[in-house]
């Protein structure tokens, strides 16, 4: 729409004259002046601005205020108001900026219907609008609730409202102040309204409603609608002859539900109708915007599911039929054709990464898609923000593939797109790329190498001291990847550019998956004799200090037999050896753990002690007596009466070191 | 496509109602109407088993089917049931009434493959078909081929490998599309798998379901009449199929739900453009012609009136008409034949077969005591004799049988009313409108009601004596004209209110007539009245004998002459094998025939338009499925008649 009007309004002399006839004395020529007003708005933006610029607006609204003023004129001027919010986005910002919202709101406690419906509709009109600051909605607590008890009074005031709510309900606080005021049985009674209008907008309620929000959503399983269960009212709104609207919004609900856990996943609501209904939605026959929502909560739905997922991977040919989605024009002239691009594109790639998450045949269906890893690799670099995260998901999930990574992934040189796109990315974008990128360096992953060569290591070692717990854990968790059976120059490169001090902040960082990854990278710093043995005449006495301290800590089970596993492998090097023997703190510690009630750290502690006494290595005799003085022997021997068969086989094999 | 066609072919029908196929159309309709009754028999007449739960299976199926494929005239085409035993190759074995299907060859090799197919091919009025097969037992390598072909395609093989054979097998999930190389197309399927497989005729495609999810479209641009079709090719293999003895595991309603919508909203938004004008005057006239062809004259009036369209035929010969037809519905053939004469001279001279028949009619009356000329002889009326009972041919009863829509919808929509025959009172009454206003609202349509307007009926009142009896007792021509002057819409919602009505009373009025069955006699019980009949009955077969002469031998006048006398030999005439000519809904077709001879003598169509593109528009959904169009099976006449 052209907007030269807006900025320089004509001043029209009828325009002028409309505005001056509001201001005349007589109530009865005002009233003639309103509805020549609204005759002369309706379809005409020039003139709406005019009026709008000319100060109309807080005009009717004083008009519309005044309990003076009769109905007939204060519906006609929220009439007026409504047509005036019916032209562009600055008429609404206009209204807005008048204060409009509360005097309209203030306008539904009056007891005339015509006149509460005239307010409604331009209310709803005004919310509808993307520019209008939603939570003007909820800034006076008694509104929602007289919203909901204006429901029972005629089809256009539930239409209106339901408009409204399924409008201005954008966060869980939102969906929880309409549940708290009864939307669900306010609502419910109108999906089997005769009026179109009033059952869709009533659904849309539910959709948003219901998204993310378990409270609602297992409110909703349990509500029936005219002795039928809520489900299916909405499975019967998704037969196939009804209109594609209904069709998908009553699908997103099943969807919400759903993952909401209010309904399993191998319900027949979902596997027979809901998940059909939304491959049906990605066909070619629907409009872009079907395809793009479609694809989106077929997503949404399968993500945690395999079963759903292999279901939806046969079903109506969706991984070809997704091929489409890229055959929009890339380039076009027109922004709109543009967006679609992006937005086909992007659900594309969202429905194929929750597709492959687990099966290694839907994976490979989808790789053997026509140019199907070409298109995620130009999909990596697209402009679109939104685009190149769902590229670099399916990537990701496809990653998740042994063969995959051997074949395709090395084919098409996936890490390089992927490398940029780590360079200055967002962190949605980054946590998705890192993550993908811990999977490529997996060592029998071909594209190991040639990563390692392109000076991957410092953005990695950058990655673990970003804030988001998720970048620090994909960071280290690469970094341990590619110190796994990695070469001396390797790991001494990575030593080197994260650092000691970085090292042991992870050790004692808050998020316990990165605490983990960063043990693991000891542990594969610390792996053959010669690496144990420079790692530790450099850092020996940091890695024991932060051993001792996660020893001595607070911590999992699991973290506590990482731990004792990096000193196992300490115990292993030739000269590392004595930083434990010359400790007889840390050798209590040891001694501690083989008497401890967990089987798995008992096993740790006893493979570091039998390292320590292994028979053909230089001073083992020595070790052998300083430990046998300690009382090892004795536990020893009562370990090898132990239950467990490992730990009973491990002390055994330690005990012959002291036969040999 | 081909909806497409039939739409304008519609359409044409509409702007030029004219057009007569009617009687081609007429006769075919005569045909099919005899041939219904015996649709619901087939099928049962075959099982003579004497097991129960088949027959309870058996009678699923044909309720299903029935559902499924309402279009589907199972005399022409009949729907496949189960496999063939004559139609396959000898390695195929079949049990458990011709559904399950086993291997039972050596299995080597693909030699060794065989097929069954089903004892019909798809009918092209399903529109979109569908079955089911089971896997029971995938046996030594699960070689099974699920799909589709022709009459005389090779058995020795399975279903896809040759021309005009299409199939999905279950070993490698592939389709065969008369190759045999196959496509990748689906997944594998093995025991425990139910695959579907759907035939869409009205774009000629197929697809497969597993387990109740479609998998897509696997074949395109199929020929007409294929069979279902399975083969196996190794040993142990078992299928069993379902052919709508069980419910489906795939939704086929749900998707058969979408190609009704589809074909329904194309006919709906059948782009009309500039002719908007046209299209709704021609839409006028069709309303207005049928409401004159009927006698509806005030309503008629008023909704040209309200649309501004000229009636070709003047009020006085509509009423005319009216008060003949009246005559003839109340029995009355003999009042009925005079005022035809009077006001149509020349007429019945010219139409010797419409007098005959009239005048059998009337003996018939006579017999019944009704005609005016044995009346004339009665002391009282016998109660309730005259009295009409809702007859169900009221008004077009099209939703009934397509069939049937032409003949009987042509018959006056004041058919099923108690008529009193006194125009002018009427048109004396509803401008008054003071008792009749009052009164009318109460007129229930009750037996008593009625037999009271029957007994002023019988004293052969005239129009200045009438009572508000005889206007509770009127018919809805006169609730009708109260409602004039509200406007068309008003008068319309009123005549179908009133249809709903007599279907309702219907019933109620049976039992009356029946309990007053005792009571009836000959002629009314009147001596001189039987001898007046007897009269009658020589004119009538010496005028037959006359005919005879002049024109030949006519075997429909000696076979109704012969019926109407038949009458006579019985001690109760109502309670004989020729009884059902007593019934007043006999006089419709006569009634009906009179005013489309006295239309047509005034150069006026004997056919409302309205009718005659309703039964063109059945007609031609009926040749769609001969012709294999598919989408007839969902733009059926009676969908777009509520």
């Amino acid at each position: 729409m052209p907007c030269w009007y807006s900025e320089i309004p004509l001043f029209t002399a009828t325009s002028r004259h409309y505005v001056d006839r509001l201001f005349d004395p007589d109530p009865q020529n005002v009233l003639q002046g309103v509805i020549d007003m609204k005759n002369a708005v309706i379809g005409n933006n020039r003139q709406k601005a005019n009026l709008i610029v000319l100060g109309a607006v807080p005009r009717l609204l004083y008009l519309l205020q005044q309990s003076s003023s009769s109905l007939e004129l204060r519906t006609e001027c929220a009439v007026v108001l409504g047509s005036l919010a019916m032209g562009t986005e600055n008429n609404i910002k206009s209204l807005v900026d008048c204060h409009i919202i509360p005097a309209l709101l203030q306008g539904l406690l009056c007891s005339d219907l015509i006149f509460i419906e005239a307010c409604l509709r331009c209310l709803r009109t005004v919310f509808i609008s993307p520019v209008t600051p939603v939570q003007l909605l909820y800034t006076d607590p008694t509104v929602i609730p007289h919203l909901m008890s204006l429901l029972s009074r005629s089809q256009h005031t539930q239409e209106y409202i339901t408009q409204i709510f399924a409008h201005c309900c954008k966060t869980p606080e939102h969906q929880t102040v309409l549940f708290n005021h009864g939307a669900i049985q306010n609502i419910a009674p109108l999906l089997i309204s005769p009026s179109f209008k009033v059952r869709m907008q009533a659904l849309k309620c539910f959709s948003v409603l219901a998204y993310e929000n378990a409270q609602v959503s297992m409110t909703l399983v349990n509500v029936l609608v005219d002795g039928e269960q809520l489900s299916q009212v909405f499975v019967r709104m998704m037969q196939r002859d009804k209109p594609i609207e209904m069709q998908l919004t009553a699908a997103k609900c099943l969807t919400y539900m759903c993952r909401a856990g209010a309904i399993r996943t191998d319900d027949n609501c979902i596997v027979l109708k809901t998940l059909p209904c939304l491959v049906r939605m990605c066909s070619k026959e629907r409009l872009l915007e079907e395809r793009v929502e479609g694809a989106e909560t077929l997503a949404y739905l399968m993500e945690p599911d395999i079963e759903l997922q292999r279901i939806a991977s046969v079903t109506d040919h969706l991984v070809s039929m997704l091929a489409d989605y890229f055959k929009y024009p890339k380039t076009s002239v027109l922004d709109h054709d543009l967006k679609h691009a992006h937005e086909l594109r992007q659900a594309a790639f969202k429905l194929y990464a929750s597709l492959g998450s687990n099966d290694e045949d839907i994976r490979k269906k989808i790789t053997e898609t026509e140019n199907m890893m070409d298109r995620i690799v130009s999909g990596l670099s697209e402009s679109s923000i939104k685009v190149r995260l769902a590229a670099v998901r399916c990537l990701h999930s496809l990653s998740r593939s042994v063969q995959q990574l051997r074949t395709s992934f090395h084919d098409h040189a996936v890490w390089k797109p992927l490398m940029k796109l780590l360079q200055n990315a967002p962190d949605e974008v980054l946590v998705m790329a890192s993550s993908t990128l811990c999977n490529l360096l997996l060592e029998f992953s071909p594209s190991k190498e040639p990563i390692l060569e392109s000076g991957v290591i410092e953005l990695l070692c950058s990655l673990t001291q970003s804030d988001s717990p998720a970048l620090r854990v994909n960071g280290i968790w690469a970094l341990m990847n590619m110190a796994f059976q990695a070469d001396q120059k390797v790991k001494v490169e990575i030593v080197r550019a994260l650092g000691t001090e970085q090292l042991f902040r992870l050790l004692s960082d808050p998020d316990t998956n990165v605490l983990m990854k960063t043990l693991g990278l000891l542990r594969n710093l610390l792996s053959t004799r010669p690496h144990i043995d420079q790692v530790m005449s450099s850092h020996g006495k940091q890695i024991m200090q932060a051993v001792t301290l996660i020893l001595e800590g607070e911590h999992s089970i699991e973290v506590k037999e990482q731990t004792l596993c990096i000193l196992a492998n300490i115990a292993d090097g030739n000269t590392a050896k004595e930083l434990i023997m010359t400790n007889d703190d840390m050798l209590q510690k040891i001694k501690y753990y083989m008497g401890h009630s967990n089987v798995k750290l008992q096993l740790a502690a006893t493979f570091c002690i039998s390292n320590l006494i292994w028979n053909e290595e230089d001073g083992s005799q020595e070790r052998q007596d300083k430990l046998r003085d300690m009382g090892f022997v004795d536990i020893l021997h009562k370990l090898t009466q132990a239950s467990d068969p490992n730990l009973c086989d491990r002390a055994k094999t330690a005990m012959q070191q002291y036969l040999a | 496509s081909s909806s497409d066609s039939f739409r304008r072919w519609l359409c044409v029908q509409l702007q030029y109602p004219h057009v007569t196929v009617i009687r081609g159309y007429l006769s075919a309709a005569a045909s099919l109407q005899s041939s219904a009754p015996k649709m619901a028999e087939l099928g049962a007449g075959s099982l003579l088993t004497g097991d129960p739960a088949f027959n309870y299976q058996e009678h699923e199926l044909n309720e299903r089917l029935k559902r499924l494929y309402p279009a589907v005239n199972e005399e022409e085409t009949p729907l496949p049931r189960s496999w063939s035993p004559k139609d396959k190759y000898s390695y195929i074995g079949l049990s458990q009434n011709n559904l399950r299907v086993h291997y039972k060859g050596h299995g080597k090799n693909h030699k060794d493959a065989a097929s069954v197919r089903a004892t019909h091919p798809i009918p092209a009025a399903c529109g979109i078909y569908y079955f089911e097969v089971k896997i029971v037992s995938k046996g030594r390598d699960g070689y099974m081929g699920i799909g589709l072909s022709a009459q005389g395609v090779n058995m020795n093989r399975l279903p896809g490998w040759d021309k005009h054979s299409y199939g999905y097998h279950g070993d490698d999930g592939h389709s065969f599309c008369s190759s045999g190389t196959g496509q990748p197309y689906g997944p594998t399927f093995t025991t425990g798998d139910v695959i579907g497989c759907c035939v869409n005729l009205i774009n000629n495609t197929c697809f497969y379901t597993k387990n109740g999810h479609s998998l897509g479209v696997a074949f395109t641009d199929l020929p007409p009449n294929l069979y279902p079709t399975v083969g196996l090719q190794t040993p142990g293999e078992i299928v069993d199929a379902n052919f709508g003895q069980q419910p489906f595991v795939f939704d086929i309603e749900d998707y058969m739900s979408e190609w009704r919508a589809k074909i329904h909203s194309m006919i709906a938004r059948f782009p009309i453009g500039e002719r908007l004008g046209d299209w709704q005057s021609v839409l006028q006239n069709m309303v207005s012609s049928y409401l004159v062809h009927h006698g509806y004259c005030a309503t008629a009036m008023a909704f040209s009136r309200a649309t501004e369209t000229m009636i070709q035929e003047d009020q006085t010969s509509i009423k005319n008409r009216q008060r003949i037809q009246k005559l003839v519905l109340a029995g009355r053939v003999g009042e009925a034949i005079d005022a035809t004469q009077q006001l149509y001279p020349g007429l019945l001279e010219h139409n010797p077969n419409l007098l005959f028949m009239l005048k059998c009619r009337q003996f018939v009356e006579m017999v019944n005591g009704t005609d005016s000329e044995v009346r004339c002889f009665s002391v009282h009326s016998p109660k309730s004799q005259d009295s009409y009972p809702g007859s169900p041919n009221l008004s077009p009863r099209h939703g009934a049988t397509n069939a049937h829509v032409h003949n009987t919808g042509a018959d006056s929509p004041t058919c099923s009313n108690g008529v009193t025959p006194t125009n002018k009172n009427k048109s004396h009454n509803k401008y008054t409108g003071v008792s009749s206003a009052s009164s009318s609202p109460s007129s229930s349509p009750s037996s008593v009601n009625y037999s009271e307007s029957n007994s002023t009926d019988s004293t052969k009142s005239q129009p200045h004596s009438a009572t508000s009896n005889q206007e509770t007792s009127d018919s809805e021509m006169e609730i009708e004209a109260e409602h004039y002057s509200n406007g068309v819409t008003e008068s319309s919602t009123r005549i179908m209110n009133g249809t709903y009505k007599h279907q309702e009373i219907l019933q109620a009025d049976d039992s009356s007539v029946d309990d007053s069955c005792s009571s009836r006699q000959l002629c009314g019980g009147n001596q001189a009245a039987t001898e007046r009949m007897i009269q009658f009955g020589r004119e009538l077969q010496a005028l037959s004998e006359q005919l005879c002469r002049q024109y030949g031998k006519n075997a429909t006048h000696k076979k109704m002459l012969q019926d109407a006398f038949s009458l006579l030999a019985y001690s109760d005439p109502w309670n004989c094998p020729v009884g059902q000519q007593l019934d007043p809904m006999q006089r419709e077709a006569i009634c009906s025939a009179l005013n489309s001879a006295i239309l047509e003598s005034q150069n006026l169509p004997k056919q409302p338009p309205l009718m005659l593109a309703l039964g063109q528009a059945t007609e031609c959904v009926q040749l769609m499925a001969r012709v294999r169009s598919g989408s007839c099976s969902f733009a059926r006449v009676d969908n777009f008649l509520h």
